[in-house]
């Protein structure tokens, strides 16, 4: 039993996606991407291909998300001006949910596979 | 009375300032632990507000002549009170029996006669409840309490000082100033009911002041608990209340006055109707009501609030000196009383539903005759609306809307008329008050119940506004109470159930609330205890005064914002000197008052502010370089008061066009101008007008033309219809944060990005106006067109600082706006600046079943500033049945309204995802439909392509959209006309949208009187509608084509000579000039009847249409053509292709 460094990206994505739990519900976009992104790049370099395969889709969908935004100067991915619609809301607010349970079935991936590395190391 | 009394203190304090929270807290606590005790002190309580106005009295003397005349701030009541009043006076005072003759009074004053003398004889309680009964139905209910007590307890004391009132009064009367008298013969009571009275029973006043203050105060004493309780919420809310909303209403229109004028009209009445009676003990009695309402008006005339407080207090312990034993009595009758007078009276008062039940069966051991008499009406009412709600049926039309058409078959589909919006089955009741379909349209005038339903039917649901149209008759009413639904904050309506003369039952949430005391007065018939017939219930669309609760600051003046593009571009259009001309002209027709704002910006590759500063000799122009750092030069000289600064105003206008004429610039700074525009109005807020010519392209905002010209025709899709660069949409925001709306001139003859730049009026809640290939000499149609548009738009209503939110019944919810403005919360549009010619449109959807309904209302509340500086709300309400079967939701659907939703839906999509796909969206429309009522409806096996009848257009109208230069593709269309037409669809009324998606075509040549409407003395033909098809246009005719925004008369080459010369002026076709844009008034029959009838198309639109007379050889013949949308010559499909289309994709 060692402590690799693909143990040492299980336990950050842990923390990470604890975090991203809470982001999911308060739309912060930008850092929740970002998270993301990073620890998908710690798996890359851990070389955990089946964690990678599998938060590849999500992260497909946040750099699809982040370029079809609305046209605007600033960061940000939510347009004041149409937010409002009950129709656009309500597919946020989807989103949301859908990235919640995502992340909370991840955390829990993520202590297995911890676990597991450890273990079997 | 006591009711009223006490709801318009209440009302005034609680109410109306605090709609909510104020019941609430205040009215809800101080009115039952008041009222209970009111019941016995009602009087007491009502008299406190009295004695605001005996206060009055007393300082009155010089102020009775004031109030007379000058006050109309007081109430408008008290004016016409006052002119009214003051006949009334005259004959009242000289002889009392005109009083009692009095015919709105008439009812009360038996009440109250009866009540003397039968009150007196029985114990007090029977007193007290008999009033009480009576008193409830009509508002006065109250005061008939209050009699009781009064006259009972107090009997002696209040004769006297009836007697007294009345003695000066008549001595007064006499007089000139008969005001006063009246006012106060009625005195205590009859102050009440006339403010003006009261205010102006200056002598007679002062005697009773101090009579009556001395009893107040043992009153409250007295009755230390209950008064007190009560009293503290009075005296508050009277004085501070009261001023601010006799000031803001006073100024406000004379309408209002109108119904508050009958309400102070009918005061008077009543109060003469005390009077007579009151000459004797009973004079008294009436008196306390007169409190009531006189306590409202009084309160709200006094205005001033110092001395109406001491009044306050002298005049109920006058009042009451004498009651003060009564309210002695009172706590020791307490006990039975208690028991009957209390419960009955309690509702009355506080209209609390408890109040009321327990009224009800108190009454009926007392008096039930008169409570049920009066109750009555109210069931009636009720159930009529329940029960009759979408029940009773109009058979024949839904018979006929529902009969199958097969579109292959039958090919003559229009009406010989322009469609009219379908009725929506209601009982009669409800259609009659229903709101006016062209402020106020469903897609569905049958909700469906369910959402399963809706989906099924596969038609949109949503609503259609025109909120702030330009209105012939609107009733507007202010009063100190605004009725509104407690929990939803609905606007009481038509539509609302009066359970009984207490409680209505809200129709969106259908929560019970109570009815005000004060709206148990209708200023209308002049008659207490009929709130049904109120004008909030008769009326779909009515406009309230707003107390100051509705402002989060001062009404702002109106404030107006030049901003003028002269670079070289601009100079070459020439469009400068029209403007200057037409502001000139109608400088004295911008809406606005004395505190109206103007100022004036142009701007080229720098910033020009005009400094018009009242007493210089001429504008000083200020010029700005530095364009990546705007600042405003000075900061209160710029935006001028338009009244003082008019001359140098003008100055400016008549410089303004020769100032620029050399300009090489070719530079344009529209980001800068525009934040420069927007600091300069930030302080006020109001309206910025900019007039651009040309591509932005330096400092902030700057664009780069985005237009392939080669893909102007292209079939696959449009690229650039959302903007390129956010700066607008944020400046927009930033604008409509500060109550700035941007209207935007567009006048440009090459590519301007207007997807970007409309973004600047879009979330501003301002509008677009474009005018392509716009030249002063070499295009005369577009600079007629500006120039008449320009005119409208500078001398149309305005309304600032609004917002607009739309209610609708539990189970029903919005989730998409369409039109501009800015949505600051799911229900609330932010409308900086709202204009008469610009629509909304929403998407619905059903989230709860509404089968425990029959009836689905929709509210639209618009809160706006008038140019004037008053607060007022403009509230619509709609009603419509809800159904549960499938035949009747297409019954019901209404074919105009379902087409100019899906267009705007149609454009959201082209933006967000693709033209092509929003074209499919539409295709699928039709295709869904046609399916869903094969598949559910039409039982019949047919073969074909079968629809309901109400929806036969439905078709074309889809097929006329997808040929509309917002939506075609295949055709060469200017990406800014494109765009342009988009905005124009999600801004334009229904009518003038429909005309513009599919014309009117008519034939002109062989127009007969057939059915003609006759107008004063004119008669207007009305020619049949034709459908758009080259095969109905013929060579030896003339065709009109309405299109909305122009005219088209068509001329064709064997055209009937006499037609040519009857209505041309000219001897035969040939001799047509190529370019002819106006109709000779000839004095023939036939060229009269073609004037009328254009005439008669013209009155029925904001914008007046351009005209223009074409040969069938000119070369405008393709403009022509193309709105024929039946045909092939536009787009891939004809009619008929279309729907073999369709039933293609159906199978």
């Amino acid at each position: 039993m060692a402590f690799t460094f693909a143990a040492f990206c299980y336990m950050l994505a842990l923390l990470l996606t604890a975090a991203l739990i809470f982001f999911a519900i308060w739309h912060l976009v930008l850092p929740e991407y970002l998270i993301h992104f990073f620890f998908c790049v710690m798996f890359f370099c851990a070389a955990e291909w089946l964690t990678l395969s599998l938060n590849l889709p999500l992260l497909a969908y946040h750099v699809w998300r982040y370029m079809s935004r609305p046209v605007m100067s600033g960061p940000g991915l939510y347009d004041p001006t149409t937010i409002m619609n009950a129709d656009i809301l309500a597919f946020c607010q989807k989103e949301g949910w859908c990235k919640l349970a995502f992340y909370l079935l991840s955390f829990f991936y993520y202590l297995y596979g911890m676990i597991y590395v450890l273990v079997s190391s | 009375m006591s009711a009223p009394g006490f709801t318009n203190l209440n009302s005034s304090i609680s109410y109306g300032q605090n709609p909510a929270t104020p019941h609430r807290n205040g009215p809800a606590q101080t009115y039952q632990p008041m009222h209970p005790p009111t019941g016995c002190y009602g009087a007491p309580p009502q008299q406190q507000s009295y004695p605001t106005i005996p206060a009055h009295p007393a300082p009155v003397p010089s102020k009775a002549p004031i109030t007379n005349s000058a006050h109309s701030a007081n109430y408008y009541r008290s004016n016409h009170h006052q002119q009214q009043q003051q006949q009334h006076l005259s004959q009242h005072h000289v002889a009392p029996s005109p009083y009692s003759a009095s015919p709105s009074s008439a009812p009360p004053s038996q009440t109250y006669a009866t009540l003397p003398s039968s009150a007196p004889p029985p114990s007090n309680a029977h007193y007290s409840q008999q009033p009480l009964q009576q008193q409830h139905h009509p508002p006065y209910a109250p005061p008939g309490s209050y009699y009781g007590p009064q006259s009972y307890h107090a009997p002696p004391a209040q004769q006297s000082q009836q007697q007294p009132s009345l003695v000066p009064a008549p001595a007064v009367g006499p007089g000139a100033p008969v005001y006063p008298i009246v006012s106060y013969p009625s005195a205590p009571g009859s102050s009440q009911f006339g403010t003006l009275s009261s205010s102006q029973s200056a002598a007679a006043h002062g005697v009773m002041p101090t009579q009556m203050g001395a009893p107040l105060h043992q009153y409250g004493t007295t009755r230390p608990a209950s008064t007190a309780a009560v009293q503290p919420g009075y005296g508050v809310a009277p004085p501070s209340h009261l001023a601010p909303t006799v000031n803001g209403q006073g100024g406000t229109g004379h309408q209002h006055y109108d119904q508050s004028q009958p309400a102070s009209l009918s005061y008077d009445s009543y109060g003469d109707a005390d009077h007579p009676p009151s000459g004797t003990p009973s004079a008294s009695v009436h008196s306390s009501p007169g409190h009531h309402q006189g306590g409202d008006t009084s309160s709200s005339s006094t205005g001033s609030a110092s001395p109406v407080p001491n009044s306050y207090d002298n005049l109920e312990g006058g009042s009451y000196p004498d009651s003060m034993p009564p309210s002695n009595h009172m706590t020791n009758q307490a006990a039975p009383y208690g028991n009957y007078g209390y419960p009955g009276m309690p509702p009355a008062y506080h209209q609390g539903p408890a109040a009321v039940t327990d009224s009800s069966p108190s009454h009926d051991p007392y008096g039930q005759s008169s409570y049920q008499q009066y109750s009555q009406p109210f069931p009636n009412m009720s159930q009529l609306s329940a029960a009759l709600g979408g029940l009773s049926g109009v058979p024949e039309l839904e018979v006929a809307a529902l009969r199958p058409v097969n579109l292959l078959q039958e090919r003559d589909l229009l009406p010989h008329r322009p469609l009219e919006a379908p009725e929506p089955n209601l009982s009669p009741d409800l259609k009659k008050v229903n709101c006016c379909p062209q402020s106020f349209r469903c897609t569905l005038t049958s909700i469906p119940q369910t959402q399963a339903l809706l989906t099924k039917a596969r038609l949109p649901l949503g609503l259609l506004l025109h909120p702030f149209r330009d209105l012939q008759q609107l009733p507007v009413i202010t009063s100190n109470t605004i009725v509104r639904c407690r929990s939803c904050r609905t606007y009481i309506n038509p539509f609302v159930t009066f359970l009984d003369q207490r409680r209505w039952k809200c129709n969106l949430c259908y929560r019970v609330n109570d009815v005000p005391d004060e709206f148990m007065y209708n200023p209308v018939t002049r008659s207490y205890g009929e709130p049904h017939k109120r004008p909030e219930v008769q009326n779909a669309t009515v406009e309230f005064i707003a107390s100051s609760d509705y402002m989060l600051r001062p009404p702002q003046p109106a404030a107006y914002l030049f901003v003028l593009d002269v670079s070289h571009n601009a100079v070459e259009a020439g469009y400068l000197k029209y403007f200057c001309e037409s502001l000139m002209d109608n400088l004295d027709k911008l809406p606005g008052d004395t505190r109206t704002r103007v100022g004036f910006l142009t701007f080229d590759n720098t910033i020009h502010f005009y400094n018009l500063q009242e007493g210089l000799s001429q504008p000083q122009m200020l010029v700005v370089s530095d364009i990546d750092d705007i600042f405003i030069p000075s900061h209160d000289s710029l935006m001028v008061n338009l009244k003082e600064s008019k001359e140098l105003v003008k100055d400016l206008l008549t410089s303004l066009p020769g100032m620029f004429s050399e300009s090489k610039e070719t530079h344009s700074a529209l980001g800068p101008a525009l934040q420069a525009a927007f600091k300069l109005m930030t302080p006020t807020g109001g309206r910025v007008t900019v007039f651009q010519t040309q591509l932005p392209t330096i400092g902030a905002g700057s664009l780069q033309s985005r237009e392939d010209p080669n893909q102007r025709s292209s079939t696959k899709g449009v690229q650039h219809l959302g903007p390129a660069t956010d700066f607008y949409k944020k400046l927009a925001l930033d604008c409509s944060g500060q109550q700035i709306g941007v209207d935007l001139f567009l006048l440009s003859s090459q590519y301007t990005d207007l997807a970007s730049l409309s973004c600047i009026s879009k979330y501003s809640a301002g509008s677009i106006f474009y005018y392509p290939s716009f030249h002063c000499t070499q295009n005369p149609t577009q600079l007629e067109k500006f120039q008449k548009d320009l005119e409208r738009y500078l001398t149309r209503k305005i309304g600032f600082e609004a917002v607009m939110r739309i209610r609708c019944t539990k189970g029903l919810s919005i989730h998409t706006f369409h039109g501009n403005f800015f949505v600051r919360s799911t229900d609330l549009l932010s409308l900086a600046n709202v204009n008469p010619d610009s629509a909304f449109a929403v998407q619905m959807s059903i989230d709860d079943s509404l089968a425990d309904s029959s009836l689905a209302c929709f509210q639209a509340a618009l809160l706006y500033t008038s140019s004037k500086g008053k607060r007022r709300i403009r509230v619509h309400t709609l009603c419509l049945p809800v159904v549960n079967q499938l035949s009747d939701v297409y019954a019901g659907a209404d074919v105009q309204a379902i087409t100019c939703l899906l267009a705007d839906m149609a454009i959201d999509r082209s933006i967000t995802s693709s033209l092509s796909d929003a074209r499919d969206a539409l295709t699928n429309a039709v295709v869904d439909l046609m399916s869903a009522y094969k598949n559910n409806v039409c039982n019949l096996q047919q073969s074909g392509l079968v629809v309901a009848a109400s929806m036969r257009l439905f078709p074309v109208y889809i097929l006329s959209l997808l040929k509309q230069k917002a939506l075609r593709t295949g055709t060469s269309t200017r990406l800014d006309e494109r765009v342009f037409a988009m905005c124009e669809f999600k801004t334009q009324p229904l009518q003038q949208l429909m005309r513009m998606v599919h014309p009117d075509l008519y034939r002109l040549d062989d127009m007969s009187d057939q059915g003609a409407l006759h107008l004063n003395d004119t008669v207007v033909p009305q020619p049949h509608l034709l459908h758009l098809s080259a095969d109905r246009v013929t060579r030896d005719g003339a065709f009109l084509l309405d299109c909305g925004n122009v005219f088209y008369l068509w001329i064709g080459k064997s055209c009937d000579h006499l037609f040519i010369q009857d209505v041309l002026g000219f001897p035969d076709y040939a001799s047509i000039p190529a370019t002819m844009t106006h109709i000779p008034e000839l004095e023939t029959l036939l060229s009269e009847r073609v004037r009328a009838f254009l005439d008669w198309l013209q009155d029925k639109r904001a914008f007046s249409s351009t005209l223009t007379v074409m040969k069938d050889n000119s070369s405008a013949k393709a403009s022509f053509f193309q709105y024929l949308v039946e045909d092939r010559s536009e787009g891939p499909f004809s009619y008929n292709e279309f729907l073999q289309h369709i039933q293609q994709q159906m199978s």
